[in-house]
């Protein structure tokens, strides 16, 4: 399969010390990395492609060592996660389904073996394409206080030939959480869901 | 601290390769970004000396949170911008108190240096807001290689009341620089031009 060729590497961290209520103590911290990458199926149908996420396995524990090390290096600090991808307009969208193994192994394996699926999602766009990525509980998705979204795009990506990857991590609840259902205390960890 | 910070947003871009070259060593720009409280927001205020205060105190962490990003010592920055995004019940003088009277000499403190002008933007918009930080070397403000921007972002800034600050930091001038003009080995460094 191709070897993957990196052009660019955005990494964004968001500090949310409150949003119109009472101050956190623990401010909410939210980091996303995307790294552009060539898509070495743009242009044409490519009928195998599946071999490619291999090849993807190292870019996916490098990106999530590198969000781990920007909330501050300790992986228990990691209590949500997502990831996405943007595939340019001469790919198509199972170019960016590719993204799902890869993505999901490396950070559960940089976070010791997290239990929910990982929430995710993608699109074909042109560059400066924005893509909303929904954050889970990393050992359970249904609870309710974790579920979130952070936005993310690069101006100048992805150009037609080119995918887009991003995996994003939270360590914690939205800064005002208070609509109930599973907490984070409650966790069984058992099946990924509660 | 003066300012209400809401949040705080870092953006590290790293690009290795442009038009299938190699960078070596990448360039890299960092940019940090706070949302606050725009005290004068809804009102004509005559003396805009609060806003001022928080210029300074934004100048030194924003900075400071760049340089961090980037993993260099502020003496090894480069090239330097700044701007501010006013929300809708603000004006745009408000993004003005805040850049230009203080926030541009604790900027200097943190890089050691900084003969140059910090080149500017500023706009008034809501949330989603695009700035584009102009970005140019920090002692010698004709170093053509040194000439970029750098894009950011938040979909949820500025909102009506609030003020986005950016300040933004670079180790090296753009991706494949060759249009020619002074270049930084050729930096006096005395008048902030050449």
């Amino acid at each position: 399969m191709p070897e993957v060729i990196v052009r660019k590497k955005l990494l964004c961290v968001e500090e949310i010390f409150h949003e119109g209520g009472p101050i956190a103590e623990k401010p909410l911290r939210r980091a996303a990395m995307l790294t552009v990458i060539r898509n070495p199926f743009a242009g044409c149908f490519v009928l195998n492609i599946a071999g490619f996420m291999d090849d993807l396995k190292p870019l996916g524990l490098e990106m999530a060592r590198a969000l781990v090390a920007a909330l501050g290096g300790d992986a228990r600090i990691v209590e949500g996660y997502g990831k996405g991808a943007i595939v340019g307009s001469a790919g198509e969208i199972e170019h960016g389904a590719l993204w799902h193994v890869p993505g999901g192994y490396g950070m559960r394996e940089v976070l010791g073996g997290a239990k929910a699926i990982v929430a995710s999602t993608k699109k074909v766009g042109g560059p400066g394409t924005r893509l909303d990525i929904p954050i889970t509980h990393i050992n359970a998705s249904y609870v309710r206080s974790h579920f979130d979204a952070m936005e993310v795009g690069i101006s100048d990506a992805p150009r037609a030939d080119e995918i887009v990857l991003a995996l994003v991590m939270t360590t914690g609840a939205r800064v005002h959480a208070r609509v109930g259902g599973l907490k984070a205390s409650e966790i069984k960890g058992e099946d990924g869901l509660r | 601290m003066k300012a209400k910070i809401r949040k705080i947003a870092t953006f590290v871009e790293e690009t290795m390769r442009e038009m299938d070259r190699e960078i070596s060593p990448p360039t890299r720009k960092a940019a940090a970004v706070a949302v606050i409280e725009n005290p004068c927001a809804g009102k004509y205020v005559e003396d805009l000396s609060e806003l001022m205060a928080i210029g300074e105190e934004l100048g030194e962490m924003l900075t400071s949170r760049a340089v961090a990003a980037l993993g260099i010592p502020g003496m090894s920055a480069e090239s330097y911008g700044k701007a501010a995004a006013v929300g809708e019940n603000g004006e745009l003088e408000h993004a003005a108190a805040i850049l230009h009277p203080k926030l541009g000499t604790p900027v200097r403190r943190v890089l050691g240096k900084g003969a140059a002008l910090i080149p500017s933007s500023k706009k008034r918009g809501g949330l989603g807001t695009v700035l584009d930080i102009p970005l140019g070397h920090k002692d010698a403000a004709f170093v053509r290689s040194h000439f970029d921007g750098m894009e950011v972002q938040l979909n949820d800034a500025p909102r009506a009341n609030e003020i986005m600050v950016a300040v933004a930091v670079t180790d090296s001038g753009r991706p494949l620089a060759r249009v020619g003009g002074l270049t930084k080995d050729q930096v006096k460094g005395e008048d902030g031009l050449r």
